[in-house]
């Protein structure tokens, strides 16, 4: 187990060091120039904004500056925010992102876990074909589009709800949260309810009957704990799936958040910062996959995690 | 007592002496059925994946001939014919798709305003093109992405597979360790980077979603290939004097061919989603080409007065995500074996 954690530790450290090299480089192909906006200057002037941004130096001078910084933790200086470090710019806008994150993972897993096993105990009824159906619209409708019709509908012409901005409170966060939860609401429906029906088939749970037990002790108390375990192997997935979200999402209701932010500093070629959010999303999803398979082998001790296959 | 009567008095000529035929006390009554008509058989009593099937192919058809069907280029631009509401001969007269439209909150006829003669049948946008031709084509360039998406995917995918799998040692262990780095970049950061590196178009956006899009294939067939290439009829075709690509080609690969379509249905949805995804954030598609990512964000910028823009490219990346979705279900219960009843 130790040596299977340090073996993973040691990959998602060359990830991050892939990932963080490969970015620096794919920043100096770029066609744009950090400093276009600057057009205005003579070339004295430009040489002064270079030098003040280090971005004089030749380019492996550049990188070895810009890792060693990375190990201190430093992302560097913004070029769009005039001299404001990337390591502010994205505290300060981590909040909102993480609480539109965490509230659509709440409520999206646990409505789909509901969902699920409504299905798998009234299989082939009108309750399983509707909540299938419904994971199906969630697993298919991009969330560009539900969001887009969540903020036309509720939010433009009933106007319950703020169309965007994150100044109204709780109020604010509503649209932007339903959205984001349709993915892990779909994905953890469709996964309940497979494990849920294979589980009740089992024998166990035919001896939980035969020993009187009734249908709400024996779904919740005995099929429900076995049914969950194999969810946490689609965390991963849904991790994924919430980064991937949150850039649009953010980016439609107009909250200042880290995809709100990773968006427009890709339109204004804001190099720092585009590595910064980049190398943030890396280390946010790596560092899930990892717990998450560490997670399944504690709790379920027939997965040997020091196998070499598969 | 009564039955032995009855039926003593039956006709004697009504029935014939049989005997067994030992020949024949194998023979097996029903037609055997190979693996691609059995699963043909469970996928048609699938309803939501033959009606996804019929979806598909409508919608195929449409974005081949759509664009052609109502005489309006895509790309071409009538400014006095800007901002049409939906008009569709025939139904006009129902109050659905007449031309009306909302002009200063009141609820005006917009073709009889403007004098327009033309019907447009999904309306017009900011520039005066028709929406509706506009729609197919994207859905045509959509559509193109995805599929040559997942064909590089499964070729890359299968390649590598088969290669690390059936050669293993030492070939498997780097194969494997480059996997192993590669599996832990997100897909989103490399598909963003890629495509910004790039020079803005189709061929970018298919590099960006194939650049990663291939592990999960490469992985899958791999773990098949270790399964299939120590069992007996691969060292019986060894034995016989097979060379290593005819057994690759001949034996193992056709028994992975299930699980490859299974993974492939999934692929084209997730190309399809990314395409939209990067041309929504502004990274994709640049104008005046479009697709359906483009359109949905055209859309979502005039979602306000204008829905029907947003609406109807919405509804076709939508359905075809469900079919895709649908149909991938259907093909996964009917093609793996261990769902087999």
């Amino acid at each position: 187990m130790v040596k299977y954690i340090g073996k993973r530790i040691v990959y998602m450290f060359i990830t991050l060091v892939l990932i963080a090299t490969a970015s620096f480089f794919l920043m100096q192909t770029l066609p744009g120039s950090p400093i276009a906006s600057y057009s205005k200057l003579n070339d004295t002037q430009k040489a002064i904004v270079e030098k003040k941004y280090g971005i004089d130096k030749p380019k492996p001078v550049q990188y070895a500056i810009y890792m060693k910084n990375l190990a201190k933790g430093d992302l560097g200086t913004s070029f769009a925010f005039k001299g404001k470090s990337v390591n502010d710019l994205l505290a300060s806008r981590l909040k909102p992102s993480l609480i539109l994150g965490a509230q659509a993972m709440v409520f999206g897993t646990l409505v789909g876990i509901l969902l699920g096993m409504l299905a798998a105990l009234k299989q082939n009824t009108f309750w399983d074909y509707g909540s299938t159906f419904f994971a199906i619209l969630g697993i298919s409708i991009p969330s560009f589009v539900f969001a887009s019709l969540l903020q036309y509908w509720i939010a433009s012409e009933w106007q319950l709800l703020p169309v965007g901005l994150w100044n109204d409170g709780w109020k604010s966060s509503v649209l932007p949260s339903l959205a984001l939860a349709m993915g892990p609401l779909a994905l953890s429906a469709r996964f309940i309810r497979t494990e849920m029906i294979e589980v009740l088939s089992s024998d166990y749970i035919t001896l939980a009957r035969a020993k009187g037990a009734n249908g709400f002790e024996i779904a919740f108390k005995h099929a429900f704990r076995n049914a969950l375990i194999p969810l946490i192997t689609v965390l991963g997935p849904l991790a994924a799936g919430l980064v991937t979200g949150s850039l649009v999402v953010e980016q439609i209701f107009a909250i200042p958040g880290i995809g709100e932010q990773f968006v427009s500093s890709i339109m204004v070629n804001d190099h720092a910062t585009i590595m910064g959010t980049t190398l943030l999303f890396s280390v946010f999803l790596i560092v899930v996959i990892f717990i998450v398979d560490i997670l399944y082998g504690v709790i379920d001790p027939r997965i040997r995690l020091s196998g070499g296959k598969g | 007592m009564r039955k032995e009567f009855e039926i003593e008095q039956l006709p004697q000529e009504d029935f014939e002496r049989i005997t067994i035929d030992s020949d024949k006390a194998e023979r097996i009554e029903k037609p055997s059925l190979s693996f691609w008509q059995d699963a043909w058989l469970r996928l048609r009593k699938n309803k939501a994946a033959i009606v996804s099937v019929f979806v598909l192919v409508l919608i195929v058809l449409m974005a081949l001939i759509g664009p052609h069907l109502n005489g309006h280029a895509g790309d071409a631009q009538n400014l006095r014919h800007a901002n049409l509401p939906p008009k569709i001969p025939g139904i006009e007269q129902m109050g659905i798709f007449d031309g009306v439209g909302n002009l200063g909150g009141k609820k005006v006829d917009l073709y009889e305003m403007k004098k327009v003669d033309e019907y447009y049948w999904f309306g017009t946008d900011g520039l005066g093109r028709d929406l509706f031709t506009r729609l197919w084509l994207g859905t045509q360039v959509s559509l193109f992405i995805a599929f040559v998406a997942a064909a590089i995917d499964v070729v890359i995918g299968v390649a590598y597979g088969l290669i690390s799998g059936y050669f293993g040692g030492r070939t498997d262990d780097i194969m494997q360790r480059i996997v192993e780095v590669l599996i832990g970049i997100p897909t989103l950061v490399v598909v963003i980077l890629m495509i910004m590196i790039m020079k803005p178009g189709i061929t970018a956006i298919i590099i960006a979603i194939t650049i990663t899009g291939w592990i999960g294939m490469s992985r899958i067939v791999r773990a098949q290939t270790l399964k299939y290439k120590s069992q007996e009829f691969v060292l019986a075709s060894r034995t016989l004097g097979s060379k290593d690509g005819k057994i690759v080609t001949k034996h193992i690969l056709p028994n992975m061919l299930g699980i490859i379509i299974i993974n492939t249905m999934f692929t084209i949805p997730n190309a399809i989603f990314f395409e939209a995804f990067l041309s929504f954030i502004g990274i994709g598609l640049q104008p005046p080409a479009a697709s359906l990512g483009t359109l949905i964000n055209d859309g979502y910028k005039v979602m306000e007065h204008q829905s029907y823009v947003l609406l109807f490219p919405a509804l076709v990346i939508s359905i075809l995500m469900i079919a895709f979705n649908l149909i991938g279900d259907g093909l996964r219960d009917a093609l793996d074996p261990k769902m087999k009843d």
